[in-house]
């Protein structure tokens, strides 16, 4: 049920949590104005977009681990 | 806050504060279970599946005093208030990771709460206690600002003295008393769906009336904006903004309440998919984040309409002065209703919670190791009694600045059962005394660190190697118990008998 390669998968499906971290760890590099959207200033829309994007990675672990278990 | 109460807006309100009370014992018969056992008072009988796990949780933890008090801290603050953002995106990849494991070894061992969970792991009475105790007074001021966040819009609707708050608290404790769990879970579903109808309309409808966003950001100083850049030889704010927002989301899911609502779940798969669906909260509250510029931009502190309210409640009245001033009044009775049901809410789950805490890990652990179940359940209905009346007592007679520093407090301490909860989840090779003296280490120094500052703010600077470092006090504190847990634990296990683990790897799959 769980070969070598599966297992592999399996790990590698779990880093995508860490990307959130990565993206927002750093704040000097969001902590800016420009470029902005709809007005809206890059700090504001880039950790709301995170938001989402974290959503989806956490949906995407989800659906790959859920086959490796089935 | 105008002389006379708003007639239309109080309406509505009223309407809806008495829908979700008829909702609140109604609930006693939904999914009917015997609501004399702990676990179907404390626990809805863990039958809840995704889609009510979700609302309870969502119900749980974005509270009404997150709707009140984040904004306001933008609103006064500005930029450093959005660090609720961040710490809401990093909660969840945790909880997808770690909490299955906590929901598995409950089931597998009937536990109800954290500190049941560190009893079976650890075999020691005197660290479930130290967990136990914790989690409950973490927890009591965190319902007290739930109160606050209630009083505030009451205000706002223009009712004066406290007898409205302590009827709705009344009514709160009588329903959460007869239906434990399952009221704030069906409650949740009438809250978050105006609390989203609310956001939903502001965000759109405040932005036109106010020129867009681009306007709204355009009035915010430039100070406000964005975080203050580091001057040399610090990491400055950023680093304040990201330790506090790493800090709060390794303590939130610590929270009693945030377990409960867990551990409630009917399987174990409700818990990642909760983890990819609960975002749709920080959504909201980054957009609700946003309601404090709004506020900035709509000039709502120089209208002599709302200097009272302000005069009174300070930046928290910002919300309630905003929805007052934009919206027509049937409206403002539905967003003061969201907030209010929003704080109810919580403090029913966080009530609960700490009943639970006491009955399992000090009265029966301490007093009758003997009870019968439905002795148990019968303590903790008393325990969630007391609990609401504690922080009734305590919004009306003291300050309310003690209840914020409290709650300050509460999530450092809350944070020091992080070794024993999350990382005895993954080994049993920490030493208990060695637990013990992090938990006490991290405690200690945590609140010397907020002492230091006063109370007033939580970020202490640390000064490493020449750079100043201003670091979140949850953090600091539970990285040197950390390391004390650790060094202790390889000193004790050097001489230590084989202790009592009387869970099993199985019962964590």
């Amino acid at each position: 049920m769980s070969g070598r390669g599966e297992k592999r998968r399996f790990r590698l499906a779990y880093l995508l949590l860490f990307l959130p971290f990565l993206a927002l760890a750093w704040v000097p590099y969001y902590n800016r104005a420009e470029p902005s959207l709809a007005g809206v200033p890059f700090f504001y829309w880039y950790q709301l977009l995170w938001i989402v994007i974290g959503a989806i990675l956490i949906g995407l672990v989800y659906l790959f681990t859920e086959r490796r278990a089935s | 806050m105008t002389g006379a109460p708003d007639v239309v807006a109080t309406a509505v309100f009223v309407f809806l504060f008495v829908l979700v009370t008829a909702l609140g014992f109604v609930a006693a018969r939904w999914r009917k279970g015997d609501l004399s056992q702990l676990s179907e008072w404390g626990l809805g009988g863990r039958k809840f599946g995704t889609a009510v796990t979700w609302f309870l949780l969502g119900g749980d933890l974005y509270t009404a005093y997150t709707f009140v008090a984040v904004p306001a801290l933008m609103f006064g603050a500005g930029a450093v208030g959005f660090f609720a953002v961040p710490y809401t995106i990093f909660v969840y990849p945790l909880v997808y990771a770690i909490f299955p494991r906590l929901w598995s070894v409950a089931r597998a061992r009937g536990y109800v709460t954290a500190a049941d969970f560190v009893r079976g792991r650890f075999g020691s009475g005197a660290l479930a206690l130290a967990i136990a105790v914790t989690g409950i007074i973490a927890t009591m001021p965190y319902i007290a600002l739930q109160l606050v966040g209630m009083e505030v819009v009451i205000a706002g609707l223009g009712l004066k003295g406290e007898l409205p708050l302590i009827i709705a608290f009344i009514v709160l404790a009588a329903y959460t008393y007869t239906s434990g769990l399952r009221a704030p879970a069906l409650i949740a579903i009438v809250k978050d769906m105006l609390i989203y109808a609310t956001v939903l309309v502001a965000v759109i409808a405040i932005p036109m009336e106010l020129g867009g966003f681009g306007k709204i950001f355009a009035s915010v100083s430039a100070d406000k904006l964005l975080l203050p850049q580091a001057p040399a030889g610090s990491l400055g704010s950023p680093a304040a903004y990201m330790t506090l927002a790493l800090g709060s989301a390794l303590a939130l899911f610590l929270y009693p309440h945030a377990i409960t609502g867990t551990l409630s779940a009917s399987t174990r798969a409700a818990i990642p998919r909760n983890a990819a669906i609960l975002p749709a909260y920080s959504l909201a509250l980054g957009l609700i984040a946003l309601l404090g510029f709004m506020a900035i931009a709509a000039n709502v502190k120089s209208d002599p309409a709302y200097a009272q309210g302000f005069a009174q409640y300070g930046n928290n009245y910002a919300v309630p002065a905003l929805f007052l001033k934009m919206f027509p009044s049937w409206f403002v009775g539905i967003a003061f209703g969201a907030v209010a049901i929003g704080a109810l809410v919580p403090a029913a789950i966080m009530s609960i919670a700490c009943a639970n805490l006491f009955t399992r890990n000090i009265w029966r652990e301490y007093f009758d190791p003997h009870a019968s179940a439905g002795r148990e359940c019968q303590v903790a209905k008393i325990a969630s009694l007391v609990v609401k009346l504690g922080a009734l007592f305590f919004i009306i007679f003291l300050p309310q600045q003690y209840a914020i520093q409290l709650q300050l407090l509460g999530g450092i301490w809350i944070i020091q059962t992080l070794p024993s909860v999350i990382i005895g989840l993954y080994t049993r090779r920490l030493h208990p005394y060695a637990l013990l003296a992090g938990w006490a280490c991290g405690l200690i120094a945590g609140t010397a660190m907020a002492a230091s500052l006063d109370f007033k703010s939580s970020t202490y600077v640390l000064h490493l190697f020449g750079l100043a470092v201003p670091c979140y006090a949850a953090l600091s504190s539970l990285l040197l118990n950390i390391a004390v847990s650790a060094v202790l634990s390889v000193v004790l296990n050097a001489f230590g008998a084989a202790r009592q683990d009387e869970t099993a790897a199985e019962d964590y799959a």
